[in-house]
């Protein structure tokens, strides 16, 4: 496979990915915000934070954290790199340079979720944004993406091509689950209070489809250690870490080549620490610090791909 | 610009119907105004979803529009379509020996049927490709001849004839569309299939593959083939990436592949990977920045030199041009006797030299009812159609004749033969062409029709999609 071909399907897929991730965390940040009015402000800004949007948002807004804007700004300005509309339109970009590589079916998909994507866009963005419409919107955009992940695997050879896009596929899941657990960890979420407690780890639950898990895994009341120990270690969580982890690891060794082993390495033993960790070791270094380590890693695996397959060799 | 002896596909001069149309008309007769409607709504839809568009030069950065398509087919009887695939078939055979013969014994010139300076100081001639082995000897292996079916002026309607109007052996493109077209008629109307008996066209990727592999440098059992596009923002990136597909083999950019020790390699996930053969769809121009334009990006440094030690093979080979060239063309039935000692079986049509006084005097005098071209325009660019421009016109483009009578032709305002077409205020006629795509490999092949262009615009002769040309599926009747 042409590495820079690689390219366009690893980043096709993460795109994709980032944008299902995106609009989980805009609707836990919504559900969250209209539960609890007075820490909306705060939900809003660790919303920012964990995406790294923080900077790029007061560029162009000023200090003051506005519900609405953080939500126009990440939801549907086309002009915010980061934004839900950019990533479904760079998932759709990266598809069309490769449209050949994939099946038929794949590239409709992709396509056809732009399109309908950028109506939805431009509708939403030219009047007062309605809390039902917004949420149907966000159900759309992860539906798009469960379809997208079901049309590769329900249509494409498992060849490299495929590797490349579940290989994007995971690390940036990854990526997304910690962060998404970050903003009830990240010292910029607002202060507990026990009333609100029991909806924001519910909330947190729901964005990442783990609410029925939960109850199904340990069949008790929501605590706060295990949602981490559910969203980090365990294996058979598809959003969880561990999970995610696991896929890339057994990827990196199908795509193997003769630079790759370090990041082999790396990916082995980011996935060991969470194949044979425990929770009480998570909590002791403290789940912040830990998921803050993690994204590092996540990071060094993405450039040592990055340098091992898809930048050309000169 | 009214035309009177203009020949209708659809109907005989008595009105009625003719016979290969007559069951599309009685089907046509049992659907609804409103379910024709619906289909073609049906049909850009699904063209905007798969996504077949090209990009527009000049507006807005990622603007694609669709090729508009018309459901209404073109139909060409058995008999008609074996004389033209006997003719192109010959036609470019000639073309080849010809292409052959001018970049080694240079047979033709010598036997005095061309002038020298009309091949060797023709913009398209490469001197670089001087007695460079091509493979099998063949350098257009895949051509797109323009045809169009007309009547000349003062001829009746029904004495028309299919003529070459113009060859295109660079980078000929459309046979995607052709074989779009065919999957959409298809799936908007599969009952008109059972009526008709049509020539499949759906294998031409397998023969475009198979002709691409012959091509490959000697002793290679198992070539590399990869199509060379210049990127996703090409006007025709839809169908490079098409033919790449429907072929499985890779979409290459000029910067995924560089040359090493007389070797063209592109990088891939598992390092360097050797290319054999190269259908590439960019110009001689771009193709190597070390031999060519010095600011291409597009190309490989050091390509021409892998290829002129015979390490890869180019589809087509460089320097094709010079045998498309419309100052090479009043030639063509000349080389069909000259090389294959046979009677030409497609006619060209008849063309004014300008670069001869006494034909550029006529040019001169009746520019008013000729179609005058530059012998370097493509695409419906620089030229002139006499009856459809003002006064004015005429006398500028007779300053730019006189100015540079070696660039241009002429030849009589052809007719284009019409064939109904879906528009705004229901069917109409409308002029068309055809460009079947011809493969020269160890023999020469075709899909049956190839690319039916249709002028939207009423009483319009231009049918290029730059100027607003449509398409429509055409079917070659089996017996």
């Amino acid at each position: 496979m042409l590495s820079r071909t690689a390219d366009h399907l690893y980043w096709m897929a993460r795109y994709t990915e980032r944008a299902e991730n995106l609009a989980r965390l805009l609707d836990v940040t919504y559900r969250m915000s209209l539960q609890m009015p007075g820490a909306s402000g705060g939900y809003w800004g660790a919303a920012l934070g964990i995406t790294g949007l923080d900077g790029a948002f007061r560029a162009r807004h000023g200090d003051s954290i506005e519900a609405q804007a953080v939500l126009r700004f990440m939801a549907l300005d086309v002009d915010n790199p980061s934004s839900l509309p950019a990533c479904l339109k760079a998932a759709r970009e990266n598809c069309h340079a490769v449209r050949g590589t994939v099946t038929s079916e794949v590239w409709e998909t992709i396509n056809t979720t732009w399109l309908e994507g950028r109506s939805a866009v431009a509708h939403l963005a030219s009047g007062a944004i309605e809390g039902s419409e917004l949420t149907k919107y966000f159900e759309w955009v992860k539906f798009r993406s469960h379809l997208s992940r079901g049309v590769t695997v329900g249509t494409m050879l498992q060849d490299v091509a495929f590797h490349f896009i579940r290989l994007g596929t995971f690390l940036e899941r990854a990526d997304n689950t910690a962060r998404i657990l970050d903003v009830k960890y990240d010292e910029l979420a607002p202060a507990e209070s026990s009333t609100n407690e029991y909806y924001e780890w519910s909330a947190l639950l729901r964005s990442v489809s783990a609410f029925e898990i939960y109850r199904k895994v340990y069949r008790d009341v929501v605590s706060p250690n295990r949602v981490a120990e559910l969203l980090i270690l365990r294996e058979d969580m598809p959003r969880s870490l561990h999970a995610c982890l696991r896929e890339v690891h057994q990827i990196l060794g199908l795509v193997a080549n003769a630079r790759s082993q370090e990041t082999q390495r790396q990916a082995g033993l980011a996935y060991s620490r969470l194949r044979y960790g425990r929770i009480e070791d998570i909590l002791q270094v403290g789940v912040h610090a830990y998921l803050t380590d993690f994204l590092g890693a996540i990071a060094g695996i993405g450039n040592g791909i990055a340098r091992d397959f898809l930048v050309p060799v000169q | 610009m009214v035309m009177t002896n203009i020949f209708d596909e659809f109907h005989a001069p008595d009105g009625c119907v003719r016979d290969h149309y007559a069951s599309y008309q009685a089907w046509l007769d049992t659907v609804a105004a409103t379910t024709i409607a619906q289909k073609r709504e049906e049909a850009d839809s699904a063209f905007h979803r798969h996504g077949i568009t090209f990009a527009v030069y000049g507006e807005e950065s990622g603007t694609e529009r669709l090729i508009p398509f018309d459901i209404l087919p073109r139909i060409i009887p058995a008999a008609e379509w074996r004389m033209l695939e006997r003719g192109l078939r010959q036609r470019v055979a000639a073309l080849n020996a010809f292409l052959h013969d001018i970049y080694s014994a240079q047979r033709i010139v010598k036997a005095g049927l061309i002038p020298a300076e009309q091949v060797f100081r023709n913009a398209q001639y490469r001197p670089e490709m001087q007695d460079i082995a091509v493979r099998n000897h063949l350098y257009a292996l895949i051509s797109g001849i323009d045809i169009v079916r007309a009547a000349l002026p003062g001829q009746t309607p029904d004495s028309a004839l299919y003529y070459v109007l113009e060859d295109n052996l660079r980078v000929p493109s459309g046979v995607s569309y052709m074989l779009e077209n065919r999957r959409m008629m298809m799936r908007l109307f599969p009952e008109l299939f059972s009526r008709y008996a049509v020539a499949p066209v759906e294998h031409y990727p397998d023969l475009l593959l198979d002709t691409l592999r012959q091509a490959a440098p000697a002793g290679i059992d198992d070539p590399t083939v990869v199509v060379l596009t210049p990127g996703a923002y090409n006007s025709a990136y839809f169908e490079h990436a098409f033919l790449a597909q429907q072929m499985g083999v890779e979409l290459v950019e000029g910067q995924d592949m560089f040359v090493q020790d007389e070797t063209l390699y592109m990088r891939t996930t598992q390092g360097p990977r050797r290319v054999d053969v190269i259908y590439r769809r960019i110009d001689d121009d771009f193709l190597d920045p070390l031999a060519f334009r010095s600011d291409s990006v597009l190309g490989v440094a050091g390509l021409l030199s892998v290829y002129r030690a015979g390490r890869v093979s180019l589809a087509n080979a460089i320097g094709t041009g010079v045998a498309d060239d419309k100052s090479i063309y009043p030639y063509v039935p000349d080389m069909v006797r000259f090389y294959l000692s046979e009677e030409p079986i497609l006619a060209n049509v008849p063309t004014w030299q300008c670069r001869k006084p006494d034909e550029l005097s006529y040019v001169l005098a009746n520019m008013a009812e000729l179609v005058v071209k530059e012998t370097h325009g493509a695409g419906g660019y620089g030229m002139l159609v006499g009856p459809a421009s003002t006064a004015a016109e005429i006398a500028a483009f007779r300053e730019r004749v006189k100015a540079a009578p070696d660039t241009y032709i002429a030849q009589p305002t052809l007719a284009l033969s019409a064939c109904p077409t879906f528009v705004e205020a229901g069917i109409a006629p409308r002029h068309i062409d055809l460009r079947p795509f011809v493969l020269s490999g160890k023999t020469v092949r075709m899909a049956p029709g190839g690319l039916t262009r249709v002028a939207l615009k009423a009483g319009s002769l231009v049918v290029n999609s730059s100027q607003g040309g449509g398409t429509k599926d055409t079917w070659v009747l089996e017996d």
